[in-house]
């Protein structure tokens, strides 16, 4: 194995960190710890420069003024995100993060904000919220088990599938069935939990995506997950 | 009129204790319904008005204080069973009212939370204001904090005598622009900052640093050895030791100090107000089970997590920490605040740790994550509470933290095994 071990970028933790999305970078760093692998995190903010050799971008959803000042350098750094995700670098963006992923969003009162044409996706702003408890069945992670709660609506284009299905009123526009979109490494959804706390599967192919890319033969040895299974058994159990 | 609305209310009160229920909010339901004008009628007879306390954290305890420290002087009328909302305030009313439609107060203190109180204020003109803190709570029922600044804004601009403000929380400050009363400020000491940190500050944000003036100072936290805190009060120095315990209650104690000098109250009597204030409804209560001291600390989002988590201090922590997560509809149906918290500080803090609740699970493998091993996950709030007692050692000491929901549940059945003490 390389002396470099994996380079978990975590995209401005200081604006988009609404509902715990920075577990996502806790739970894949400990997991790397826990197994005695090497693992830094940098903070990507507003103008910091995006490391070269980043292996994972991790992205959170925002408050609106948030996603507002973070907008211009996002954009700014869309050529680069491009190239990197062509290049298979992983990325799993939740929520704000995902919509500025996609081509634009346009606001409920119809502002049109750009985003980076990573994923093939638009979103579109309206009144009412998407809010609860959602569980989705994926082909690559199995069940994944979040918290939804947004207020745009998210319609894939050709350029990317659907990260797995819900059910009707969920997901990315509450219509299709759909939620979440995925081309090569780079995964957009809604859910919040932070997804990884309750899906250690999704994390660890997350890791394993990773490696690979990199070209590293790395068994992930299993880890005890009973408890964030039985969490994931009790939320799915709740109400909405 | 308004000694009808009493009697409507007084009797729907009557008649839901004899059901057996400690419901405070019907009462007041009914009269907002039948009797409109019945709330504000009866506010103007205040001489010294309305003293409305907001913000996301610490609104109960901070109530309770500036009602105990105004009570040095005047006869105050509160609405202590925590209901805040406006019909909390007017089954309040109600209750303390006479029959004959007396209200012998000087002054009214009312806890509203920041959505209520932007309708309380557009029934009732507050002569005093005292906003403590924005920070990010519920965010599936409240929505963003930007928002709920603009919210306690409003309540500001509707204060005709003193807004008292948290010179140290940025959006709180930044509020001094929307009213035309008098404007005055509390805060702790530049060097006490770090520890109280902002919704910013939480999430990376630059120290915020004010140069204002603050009427009330904390100077200085207390510790194991001594655990009186300092505070300055207009130009005096005060030590007390307060009741209700932890650095975010002696900062709400500053804003209760800051408010009650608007009163013209002196230095010495608030001081000695503040230390007879006694822990709000499990906001630090504590009850002995079986010689057991079992102390009940409700959180309700990252922030308040983090300062309650600080009434644990590692070197001289309790014998259990139990953790009781709800995701009823009244502590938020999304648990993903938990990873807001960092828990830690917790490790090694006590010799044994339980989760409980409906999101047992889930508080599990937030604690597994911050690298603290678990020993019981019981979603069962009784057995929780019960097994954290079995194993502490006589005379040992339990520390509950719990949602809202499950509080009420805990409340009960502490005071079911045990004793309120």
């Amino acid at each position: 194995m390389s002396a470099r071990g994996i380079t978990i970028v975590h995209l401005y933790p200081r604006e988009m960190n609404i509902y715990g999305d920075t577990g996502n970078v806790i739970v894949l760093r400990r997991r790397l710890e826990w197994r005695g692998l090497p693992v830094s995190v940098v903070p990507v903010s507003v103008g910091d420069p995006l490391p070269a050799d980043a292996d994972i971008l991790l992205g959170g959803g925002g408050q609106d003024a948030a996603q507002g000042e973070i907008g211009a350098d996002f954009v700014s750094r869309g050529a680069v995100l491009r190239a990197m995700a062509d290049d298979g670098v992983v990325m799993l963006a939740i929520c704000g993060s995902y919509q500025l992923l996609g081509h634009e969003f346009h606001t409920h009162d119809g502002v049109r904000i750009p985003g980076v044409g990573v994923l093939d996706v638009v979103t579109r702003g309206q009144q009412e919220r998407l809010i609860g408890n959602n569980v989705v069945e994926t082909p690559d992670a199995g069940r994944l088990v979040g918290y939804e709660n947004h207020s745009g609506l998210t319609e894939l284009g050709p350029g990317v599938r659907p990260l797995g299905s819900t059910q009707p009123g969920r997901g990315n526009n509450g219509r299709d069935r759909t939620e979440g979109a995925v081309r090569d490494n780079v995964i957009g959804t809604y859910l919040h939990g932070p997804v990884l706390a309750k899906s250690p599967r999704f994390a660890d192919e997350l890791l394993r995506r990773a490696y690979e890319r990199r070209g590293i033969d790395v068994a992930l040895e299993p880890l005890d997950d009973a408890l964030a299974e039985q969490a994931a058994r009790v939320a799915v159990a709740r109400p909405r | 009129m308004d000694v009808l609305a009493i009697w409507v209310g007084k009797i729907t009160l009557l008649a839901l204790r004899m059901i057996g229920r400690r419901g405070n909010a019907l009462p007041g339901l009914v009269v907002e319904k039948l009797f409109p004008g019945f709330l504000p009628r009866m506010m103007s007879r205040l001489p010294e008005g309305v003293v409305v306390v907001t913000g996301t954290n610490g609104k109960t305890t901070t109530t309770k204080m500036v009602a105990t420290v105004l009570g040095k002087r005047y006869r105050v009328l509160t609405n202590d069973t925590g209901s805040n909302f406006v019909r909390g305030a007017i089954t309040a009313t109600i209750e303390h009212a006479s029959w004959g439609g007396g209200l012998p107060f000087d002054v009214a203190v009312f806890e509203l939370d920041e959505a209520w109180a932007v309708r309380f204020v557009a029934v009732v003109s507050p002569r005093r204001t005292l906003l403590l803190n924005v920070m990010r709570d519920q965010l599936d029922r409240f929505g963003e904090i930007d928002t709920t600044a603009r919210l306690l804004g409003q309540v500001a601009a509707a204060t005709t005598g003193n807004v008292v403000l948290n010179r140290d929380d940025e959006r709180i400050a930044a509020l001094a622009q929307h009213t035309s009363g008098d404007v005055t400020r509390y805060g702790v000491a530049p060097d006490l900052r770090p520890s109280f940190p902002n919704d910013e500050e939480l999430y990376g944000g630059a120290l915020f640093v004010s140069n204002e003036h603050a009427d009330a100072e904390l100077l200085a936290l207390g510790t194991y050895a001594d655990p009186n805190i300092t505070m300055r009060i207009g130009d005096d120095t005060h030590r007390v030791l307060l009741r209700a315990e932890g650095p975010h209650n002696a900062q709400n104690a500053a804003g209760a100090a800051a408010l009650a000098l608007t009163f013209g109250m002196d230095s010495a009597s608030i001081a000695a107000g503040l230390a007879d204030v006694s822990p709000a409804f499990g906001r630090g209560q504590s009850f002995d089970v079986d010689g057991r001291r079992v102390v009940l600390q409700l959180v309700k989002n990252p922030a308040g997590f983090r300062q309650t988590l600080r009434t644990i201090d590692p070197a001289h922590g309790p014998d259990a920490v139990a953790i009781a997560i709800n995701d009823e509809y009244a502590d938020g149906r999304d648990v993903s605040w938990l990873w807001d918290v960092d828990f830690t500080g917790l490790r090694g803090a006590a010799d044994r740790l339980i989760t409980a609740g409906t999101r047992a699970a889930d508080m599990a493998v937030r604690l597994r994550y911050d690298g603290i091993t678990v020993d019981l996950v019981e979603a069962d709030l009784e057995k929780a509470v019960r097994s954290a007692v079995d194993t502490a050692p006589s005379n040992g000491t339990v520390v509950v933290f719990s949602t809202y929901t499950a509080m009420w549940t805990l409340h009960a059945v502490l005071l079911r095994i045990g004793a309120a003490t």
